[in-house]
């Protein structure tokens, strides 16, 4: 990956990059495919044996189906299934049912009835003309196939008579252990995607996963002890109550996206009222976070510095007369600086995005010699702005080189690892173009 | 603060829950330690009572404590679910007044002995759920559910009206969310049945377990509700941003939807389009901004072209907004909302109900805040005169149900009139003609 090289050029592998982005996925799909054939393999020479309960593999198929049909949007354009993940977890980790006690299946069993409740509840979604969500189907399939490979080599009558803590226990421990498999394997695929480090995709994440995490372990855990008295039944109990925790979930991740787009939307007030080229603070606020991300900025951050972008110019608003073409960068500093503060005074008046009326208020200070220093996001909004000034929406090679040329001959204005960074992002852009 | 009918109302709840409590067989049975089971349902019940959550508006909170009370139905039968219910009266949340506790101890511990009842009455089993009775368990359980949250909404719905407008309870807080809390009740009293048949297995440490989830939908819910909070708030910071360009017309925005909203609720419009013309009403002359200064700021006559310019602005006021995920409906309310009954409005010229029904609520309100406002060719006229103009112009450039229904809810609700805007300060921020102002129409150059 080359988020995390600052070349100050466009690195000359590119082409590999944007290859190795499919081979993540690639790799992720032809590991769930191998292991979803094996399992049925497996499970269709095992057919006739005594163990396979058909009453419980259906429910749970039935449940894992339901639960895919409702996909969880979340923040980030990220997508969850926690019902489906309830459903096929409890499946791989269930001891033992009302009517037949302690219940023996392998792993393989657990894999085929994932994959087939998954796939009945995606084809709604492929009806619908939505995507099919093939990337997260497999995570999860290869999440459920590591706790079913190890726990159901534990299963037994002498395991279940234990006192419950000791069952309890290793069921926890197992529950981290997908959560961590899942995490991990979606912050592979989403570093792949933004071109994000690895490390900051994890602990983002993490970060954002947890909660829905916790809710999911906890409701495996439910679901498998409850099976003992309650039997399949149980299934249909628990729906209730994890729909509602869906429910709180999808509006809360629902508002959030209203949000980003009004503040998209109305950011757009000044090019509509004539103070910036059209097009100007999306590309800006594009630019902004694709370079904040090559720098390693976490998404709590990266949110607010799209919010600071989109909103750089907001300033403009208070001004009598619109600058000739919008350009900021070619006003006086001590304009420039009024319009950010100005900026910043309309924001902060929200009362609730007080980061972003900092980085729009400092985007004037200069990276060098100011006291105190302009935060980072500032930065990149200042180099981001001027870039955006001088090159607009053509994509003419020359034009952005000379551009940044301009921009990196300014070091005391425009920070040097930003200016780097940002050469690298507009080369990219560049080139996705052609 | 609360009326006699209600103090009356919560004396008779409270008077009936003590005689039927009273009456009720007081033992506990079912399984061993029952008294810790029970001091631990009332701990649950408590804990999920203290995380009320807002649901959607701040008036209607949401908690999961009832699945505490019908746990105890299962484990420990109706007396001890009447007893886990009364916890409500000692309830942590400390804003609660000494009326609304003795109703809610009350109602909680009325509906767990209801819901223990029928539970009974349907041959459900109390003590621990067995695998062979399971089946019946859950039929009797069901029925519990169903009637604990019917018993507990009756009885709100109670208070609701004879408690109305005393702050307890607000009418379209509660409607507008009954659907979806009601499911959530239904949903979490389930829950209620998972505990007593972990309880077996685990003991108290069922009811820890279960709290997991409870707590992160709680989370989830909270952060919605953090969520509106900050997005209605930079909603309103932009609209203010939007408005400084003119001295004359700030708060116009938030004014319009005010009243906008006032004639939706007269007029019975859902919450959920209530709140898109709330937006809708904020944002209605975003697009003004795509007008050229020195159209908005012209003192004679205008030309056909600068006419044209104004008369684009609801256009350019849906281009802006047309991406955020509003309702329609509300992007309708923006573009139509200078539009006459008579036809001969902007920009499309639409006539009587060929205008969206947002449109002409937004239309009323405009004109209306247009007219009680200062403006530099003329002081703010009193509500009294502007609501004569309206009248005038109901059925010509209004719709009459429309003015009529924002006549009856300035009755109810009072109208807080702009500040009294002096001279501005600085002169050339001052827009000479008003398009909203029906008074005073724009003067276009005629070209004979």
């Amino acid at each position: 990956m080359t988020g995390g090289t600052l070349t100050g050029r466009p690195a000359p592998d590119r082409v590999a990059y944007w290859q190795a982005l499919d081979s993540g996925r690639l790799l992720l799909i032809s590991a769930a495919a191998m292991l979803v054939t094996a399992a049925f393999a497996g499970t269709v020479l095992d057919i006739q044996s005594r163990h396979l309960n058909w009453r419980a593999a259906l429910a749970f198929g039935g449940f894992i189906a339901f639960g895919e049909l409702l996909r969880l949007a979340l923040p980030g354009g990220r997508e969850a299934a926690p019902i489906a993940m309830v459903g096929a977890m409890a499946y791989a980790l269930l001891m033992s049912l009302p009517k037949e006690g302690v219940v023996h299946y392998n792993a393989l069993l657990v894999i085929t009835v994932s994959a087939i409740g998954m796939t009945v509840g995606a084809l709604p979604h492929i009806a619908a003309g939505r995507p099919a969500g093939l990337t997260g189907m497999c995570t999860r399939l290869i999440t459920v196939a590591c706790v079913a490979f190890i726990f159901r080599t534990f299963v037994s009558a002498s395991f279940v008579d234990q006192p419950w803590e000791f069952a309890f226990s290793i069921m926890a421990l197992l529950v981290i252990l997908g959560w961590l498999v899942e995490t991990m394997v979606g912050a592979l695929i989403r570093a792949d995607d933004v071109g994000a480090r690895f490390s900051v995709a994890m602990w983002d994440e993490m970060r954002l996963q947890w909660p829905l995490g916790l809710a999911v372990g906890a409701s495996v855990i439910i679901t498998v002890f409850g099976a003992k008295d309650m039997g399949l039944m149980e299934l249909a109990i628990l729906i209730g109550p994890l729909l509602v925790t869906q429910i709180a979930f999808r509006r809360y991740a629902g508002i959030r996206a209203t949000y980003l787009q009004t503040v998209r939307s109305l950011a757009r007030v000044t090019e509509v009222a004539g103070y910036v080229e059209a097009g100007h603070s999306r590309r800006v606020s594009r630019l902004a976070v694709a370079v904040g991300r090559g720098l390693g900025l976490a998404e709590k951050e990266l949110l607010a510095l799209e919010y600071a972008a989109l909103m750089h110019d907001i300033g403009q608003l208070s001004l009598r007369d619109p600058i000739p073409g919008g350009a900021t960068v070619l006003v006086s500093p001590a304009d420039q600086e009024q319009i950010a503060e100005l900026g910043a005074e309309v924001i902060r008046e929200a009362g609730v995005l007080d980061d972003v009326a900092t980085l729009v208020r400092c985007q004037s200070w200069p990276a060098r010699g100011h006291v105190p220093a302009p935060p980072l996001g500032s930065m990149v909004i200042r180099a981001a702005n001027a870039f955006d000034d001088m090159v607009g929406s053509s994509t003419d090679r020359d034009r952005s080189a000379a551009a940044l040329e301009r921009l990196r001959l300014d070091p005391a204005e425009y920070d040097g690892r930003v200016v780097a960074v940002l050469a690298e992002v507009a080369g990219r852009r560049v080139s996705s173009r052609l | 603060m609360v009326s006699r009918a209600a103090w009356l109302y919560i004396s008779a709840v409270v008077a009936i829950t003590v005689l039927f409590v009273a009456s009720a067989p007081m033992h506990l049975s079912g399984i061993p330690h029952p008294l810790f089971a029970l001091v631990t349902l009332q701990a649950l019940f408590l804990v999920c009572d203290s995380v009320k959550t807002p649901l959607i508006s701040r008036q209607t909170k949401w908690s999961p404590s009832s699945a505490a009370t019908l746990a105890a139905v299962v484990l420990l039968g109706p007396f001890a679910a009447a007893l886990v219910g009364a916890t409500s009266l000692i309830s942590m949340r400390r804003q609660l007044h000494l009326p609304e506790r003795l109703f809610n101890g009350a109602m909680h511990a009325l509906c767990g002995l209801a819901a223990g009842e029928a539970y009974l009455a349907l041959h459900g089993h109390v003590g621990f759920p067995t695998a062979s009775a399971f089946r019946a368990i859950v039929v009797a359980f069901a029925a519990a559910a169903a009637v604990h949250v019917a018993t507990n909404h009756a009885l709100i719905w109670g208070i609701y009206r004879l408690d109305r407008g005393s702050g307890m309870l607000r009418r379209e807080a509660l409607e507008s969310s009954l659907p979806l809390l009601l499911a959530s009740d239904l949903g979490y009293a389930c829950l209620g049945l998972v505990i007593a048949s972990l309880w077996q297995i685990m003991g108290w440490f069922a009811a820890l377990l279960v709290l997991v989830p409870l707590f992160v939908a709680r989370w989830a819910m909270g952060q919605f509700a953090e969520q509106q909070r900050a997005y209605a708030a930079t909603m309103n910071a932009l609209c203010q941003a939007v408005e400084t360009k003119d001295y004359y017309t700030r708060g116009h925005g938030d004014r319009v939807s005010r009243g906008a909203v006032m004639i939706a609720r007269q007029i019975g419009m859902s919450s959920d389009r209530t709140d898109a013309i709330r937006f809708a009403g904020m944002l209605h002359d975003v697009g003004k901004l795509g007008v050229p200064t020195q159209v908005l700021q012209k003192t004679g006559p205008l030309t056909e072209d600068e006419y044209a310019a104004i008369q684009l602005h609801p256009m350019r006021g849906l281009e802006i907004v047309r991406e955020i995920g509003f309702l329609y409906e509300a992007l309708n309310g923006i573009m139509h909302h200078h539009e006459r009954i008579d036809g001969r409005g902007y920009p499309m010229g639409l006539a009587g109900h060929e205008i969206p029904e947002f449109a002409r609520v937004i239309a009323v309100a405009d004109a209306f805040d247009s007219m009680t406002s200062t403006r530099s060719y003329r002081e703010a006229k009193s509500i009294r005169l502007a609501l004569a103009e309206l009248r005038k112009g109901a059925g010509t450039q209004f719709d009459p149900l429309i003015v009529e229904a924002f006549i009856a809810a300035l009755d109810r609700e009072e109208w807080r009139l702009p500040e009294p805007a002096g001279v501005p300060a600085d002169l050339a921020t001052v827009t000479v003609q008003d398009h909203d102002d029906p008074t005073a129409p724009l003067r276009v150059i005629e070209i004979p």
